[in-house]
């Protein structure tokens, strides 16, 4: 009788299940594909085998890596009138973590997707943006006028929770009074923090990072994780809680229980961006994300753009430096002296590809998973209307960044969602090799089930599923990297070889990346006087 | 063993009948909060008066004296029709009926009686052939699983997949296929089984047919929700056109929200274009965005020195549709078709990006700012790209909703277009069906005093134009922000205000 009940009910329950299926579509295969960052190519670089270069070329620098550093030492070389470099790049475009996509529905971004109002620090950032137009002015006390079509229409940002779309990132629906004290409290010390200054009279947190105070006080941050400074200021609060843990996710890919306090605390207390016609808070974007910046960088390199180009070794020779590198396009290894190189590769490749270069041991790197989801209607859901970002709180993944918000268009249809995972359930080598087996079926699947678990009845208006995988994402701030001594090492040039990458800074930021690309240019172009 | 099946049967009926009867309550809580409102008190009311009916029922089975199964059959029968189609039902009288409520507790009444009558009829159809304890446990335990089933099924799948008024045919089809599949198992011992076949076989039909065509129910009731005849309803992709008629009352709806009454429309459209362009006696080059319906066309061509009219409309089907019929051509003079006048079907902002003409005079005719895409046409994004088209001793006038129900978002767009440095003249004029309705006339240079009206006009004349432009307190200017793309501070107001307004 056991088994007839059980069977029973199952059999009752699939009945009705499949009595609903007619009237909703069942789990369908959707094209698309898995794009990711060259790995196969990449891959080539552990294994070593490359065929000898049959070719000698000369130029006066290199640029090793077209994301955003590459391509600003790139500016930095063409500003100097040092025009004489080529910029060789392992993918088919420019712009690494600021990489984009398009179709007939949109552009849309594979990774960083915005940057917010600059600080004044921030100086060769400011000073590009005025030049592109993005800063149209200054009002009469000098304050940024920014283009009001790049800055984020409003309304930026809704949580789903409790089952109903909830206005900006901060659970307010069926918080307590104790949740809400907590809230201020925590807000109210970020603030501090971001006043604050160190006995050295710097900014406790600024960006660019280096420019941050050296004030024990503050980097005594940096040796505990977020979660346990939480715990120590006695902050419990369970939708407080998620939230920092989800911003840590969102900036760094990995959560509080991870990444140090020192950088946990920058995220809120780093930015002192402003605007005469935009809030503090504001940031500025475009459908394709900051793809958008990285072709109005690499717009003017011309042939000296390089794609599909695996670099493989660079070693210094005397007065030379020779950089190796595999043309993808014509399998055939190519070798240039020059007096110079700027590496603006992830320092995990700098390290394989560099000679002699000392290994980096500590450096962390976070798995990614994004996924540009293009569909033929967006679902209503309850409460506030579509945002710019969509978060779920009960979600793993980050939500999804709608790539048409910027639109003019005032009957929105067709669009483009990207859907945000950072892969930090397991460890990152754990996370990777999990990812790497998994069809496009199943990441679909993956991506449907979650987009599905806020947005019922979004599957059938779906139309075409792209992913990308992101094996080493950006680098992880865990506890003891910024203000320890590994990073130190990373910043000092080997010989005439000069680094420029965002993990130097621990924090994978536009504006970290783009002074560090202005810096290893400037270092070459002294070394020659 | 053929006593096993039977038992298993019934068993398997408890199952669905509570699942089913749980659905029933939920469609009609749910349906009384959509159309009433107030869910938290239709919920209460809806679910306290079916378990009371359901009460009622189980008291009245006691009455049942013989041919026990063939009650249940039929119970059955009944309540596959009623319940499957309640939630139909109540939105098709919900535009017919006063007062709703009246009905929609005697349908909830009359289920949950019905309802109530199933699990005694069915205990006592069991009885004997099992233990008292096995079978109390055994039908209550189906009864309140199938509960659970239905109260996750409800809001995660049928609600979100099906529609209520499909899912409610969906499980009046089961509940009637219980009293069938019954029928068949167990007819020899039912008096009159053919008739009973005959009823509950008519009943399903009955109930696919629901199914079939609930969608077209849905419009149907949303059709008399307008208490108006509908001569013309189409959905395009960008919104839902609804032409109604009441006697020599023709009416435009645009996604429910009205656009014009032929009553008093000549109020709102002179008001519209002749405040601006009769003092622009040097105009020759107009722009409309938005305004498909052609009315201010109708009025800009009245005055024969204009040589170009330049209409951005997004929606082809609303040019097309007033250019073609005979009744709405009659109404905008053809104007949609006159030789000055250009179509182009494109947003405005887009269209205004790439354009590169200078027009003597614009008129920016938008729905009001009620949602976030619509509010970016309100926006000093919008007003520096029109300002960038608009000759330098030009003019543009923009609709900007009723500064009565929503001062501070008249006021707003009046700050947001000084922000983009023109000079305004706010004036407003009272337009019978939609009520107080504010315009803002704005322009780079100071505007001429001089007035040309032309001839014809039913509304304004030289003397009350002046009166257009003065504020009585009730509407005067109220600070507020400026509404940008990135703040989009106009829609937030509107929100509130329209929400105080018709709450």
């Amino acid at each position: 009788m056991k088994t007839t009940r059980r069977t029973f009910l199952a059999s009752a329950g699939a009945g009705a299940m499949a009595l609903v299926a007619g009237c909703a579509r069942s789990p369908a295969e959707y094209p698309g594909a898995i794009l990711g960052a060259a790995s196969a190519a990449g891959h080539r670089i552990r294994d070593g085998h490359f065929p000898a270069p049959s070719e000698i070329r000369e130029v006066g620098h290199v640029i090793v890596g077209g994301g955003i550093a590459g391509l600003s030492a790139a500016r930095r070389f063409d500003q100097k009138d040092a025009r004489d470099f080529l910029l060789l790049e392992l993918d088919q475009q420019p712009g690494g973590n600021a990489a984009s996509g398009r179709n007939s529905v949109s552009a849309y971004p594979w990774g960083a997707h915005y940057v917010p109002l600059p600080n004044d620090d921030s100086t060769e950032v400011l000073a590009w943006f005025e030049e592109l137009g993005l800063i149209r002015g200054r009002d009469p006390r000098g304050v940024p006028i920014y283009d009001e079509e790049t800055l984020c229409s409003d309304p930026m940002e809704r949580l789903f929770d409790a089952g109903r779309w909830q206005e900006g990132l901060l659970p307010q629906i069926g918080i307590s009074t104790e949740d809400r004290r907590q809230y201020e409290s925590f807000f109210a010390r970020m603030s501090a923090f971001r006043d604050a200054r160190g006995s050295d009279d710097r900014p406790a947190f600024t960006i660019p990072l280096d420019l941050s105070s050296r004030d024990p006080e503050f980097l005594a941050l940096d040796r505990i994780t977020m979660a346990e400074w939480m715990r120590a200021q006695r902050f419990d609060s369970a939708p407080l809680l998620w939230h920092v843990d989800y911003c840590c996710r969102d900036d760094y890919g990995a959560g509080l229980a991870h990444i140090s306090a020192w950088a946990g605390v920058h995220y809120f207390a780093s930015r002192r961006g402003h605007a005469a016609n935009a809030d503090a808070d504001a940031v500025v974007t475009w459908p394709e994300g900051n793809g958008w910046l990285a072709h109005r960088l690499a717009e003017p390199l011309g042939e000296r753009f390089r794609s599909g180009c695996v670099v493989f070794n660079i070693e210094e020779d005397g007065p030379n430096v020779f950089v190796d590198y595999l043309d993808l396009a014509r399998e055939r290894s190519i070798r240039v002296r020059t007096q110079g190189v700027v590496c603006a590769a992830p320092r995990f490749v700098a390290t394989r590809i560099v000679r002699g270069l000392a290994p980096a041991p500590g450096l962390e790197y976070s798995p990614w998973m994004v996924a540009n989801v293009t569909l033929d209607r967006m679902p209503a859901g309850d409460g506030v209307e579509l945002a710019w970002d969509n978060v779920s709180r009960a979600s793993a993944s980050l939500g999804y960044v709608v790539a048409t918000h910027q639109n003019m268009h005032p009957v929105p249809r067709e669009t483009v969602l990207t859907h945000y995972w950072p892969l930090d359930a397991a460890s990152p080598v754990e996370e990777r090799q999990r990812a790497i087996v998994k069809t496009h079926r199943e990441w679909c699947d993956l991506v449907v089930a979650d987009l599905s678990s806020f947005h019922p009845g979004i599957a059938p208006h779906i139309r075409h599923i792209d992913v990308w995988l992101w094996g080493h994402g950006m680098i992880r701030p865990v506890p003891g990297f910024i203000w320890g001594e590994t990073r130190a090492r990373l910043s000092e040039p080997h010989g005439r070889i000069a680094f420029a990458h965002s993990d130097m800074s621990g924090i994978s930021i536009f504006e970290e990346a783009f002074t560090r690309g202005y810096h290893a240019a400037d270092t070459l172009l002294a070394q020659h006087g | 063993m053929r006593d096993r099946g039977t038992r298993l049967l019934l068993l398997a009926s408890v199952f669905t009948i509570a699942t089913c009867g749980l659905i029933y309550e939920l469609i009609a809580g749910t349906v009384a909060s959509y159309l009433i409102g107030d869910s938290v008190l239709q919920f209460s009311t809806v679910i306290g008066v079916y378990l009371f009916a359901m009460g009622a029922g189980s008291w009245l089975s006691r009455y049942v004296e013989k041919n026990l199964l063939g009650t249940f059959i039929q119970v059955e029968f009944l309540i596959a029709l009623f319940g499957g189609s309640a939630g139909a039902t109540l939105f098709v009288l919900f535009a017919h009926v006063s007062p709703f409520r009246v009905v929609l507790y005697a349908i909830v009444l009359l289920i949950g009686t019905l309802v109530g009558l199933e699990i005694p009829l069915l205990l006592r159809i069991l009885e004997g052939r099992l233990v008292f304890k096995d079978l109390i446990s055994k039908v209550l335990t189906f009864d309140y699983i199938g509960a659970l089933l239905a109260s996750l099924l409800f809001p995660l799948v049928l609600v979100p997949y099906c529609g209520i008024a499909r899912a409610g045919f969906l499980f009046g089809i089961l509940n009637g296929a219980v009293g069938l599949v019954a029928l068949w198992a167990l007819g020899q011992q039912v008096p009159r089984a053919h008739l009973l076949r005959v009823s509950g076989l008519a009943v399903l039909a009955l109930l696919g047919t629901g199914f079939v065509f609930s969608e077209r129910i849905i419009t149907w009731s949303e059709a008399a929700a307008y208490g108006e005849d509908i001569i013309f309803a189409k959905s395009t992709p960008y919104q839902r056109i609804t032409i109604t008629r009441h006697d020599d009352d023709l009416r435009l709806y645009l996604n429910g929200n009205l656009q014009f009454s032929t009553r008093d429309e000549y109020r709102y459209h002179e008001s519209l274009v002749h405040p601006g362009l009769s003092r622009l006696p040097q105009a020759r080059h107009v722009l409309v965005l938005g305004g498909g319906d052609g009315l201010a066309l109708r009025e800009i061509l009245r005055y024969p020195q204009i040589e170009s009219v330049t209409l951005v409309d997004l929606d082809p089907a609303m040019p097309r549709l007033f250019s073609t019929q005979e009744m709405l051509t009659k109404l905008n003079q053809g104007a949609l078709t006159a030789p000055r006048v250009r179509v182009i079907n494109s947003d405005a902002f887009t269209w205004l990006k790439s354009n590169r003409e200078t027009f003597d005079f614009i008129v920016a005719d938008f729905p009001d700012p009620s949602n976030f895409s619509i509010g970016k046409l309100y926006t000093t994004a919008f007003y520096q790209r029109a300002r960038t088209a608009l000759a330098q001793d030009g003019a543009m006038v923009i609709q900007c909703t009723s500064p009565f129900v929503a001062r501070k978002s008249f006021w707003c767009i009046d700050q947001t277009l000084h922000a983009c440095g023109f000079i305004t003249e706010p004036y407003h004029c009272y337009v019978p069906s939609f009520g107080e309705w504010g315009f803002i006339l704005a322009s780079v240079r100071p505007l001429p005093p001089a007035m040309q009206l032309p001839e014809g006009l039913r509304f304004l004349d030289e003397r009350n134009v002046a009166l257009l432009f003065e504020f009585p307190p009730d509407m005067a200017r109220v600070p507020t922000e400026i509404n940008r793309l990135n703040n989009q501070a106009l829609v937030r107001y509107f929100e509130a205000e329209w929400a105080r307004y018709t709450r």
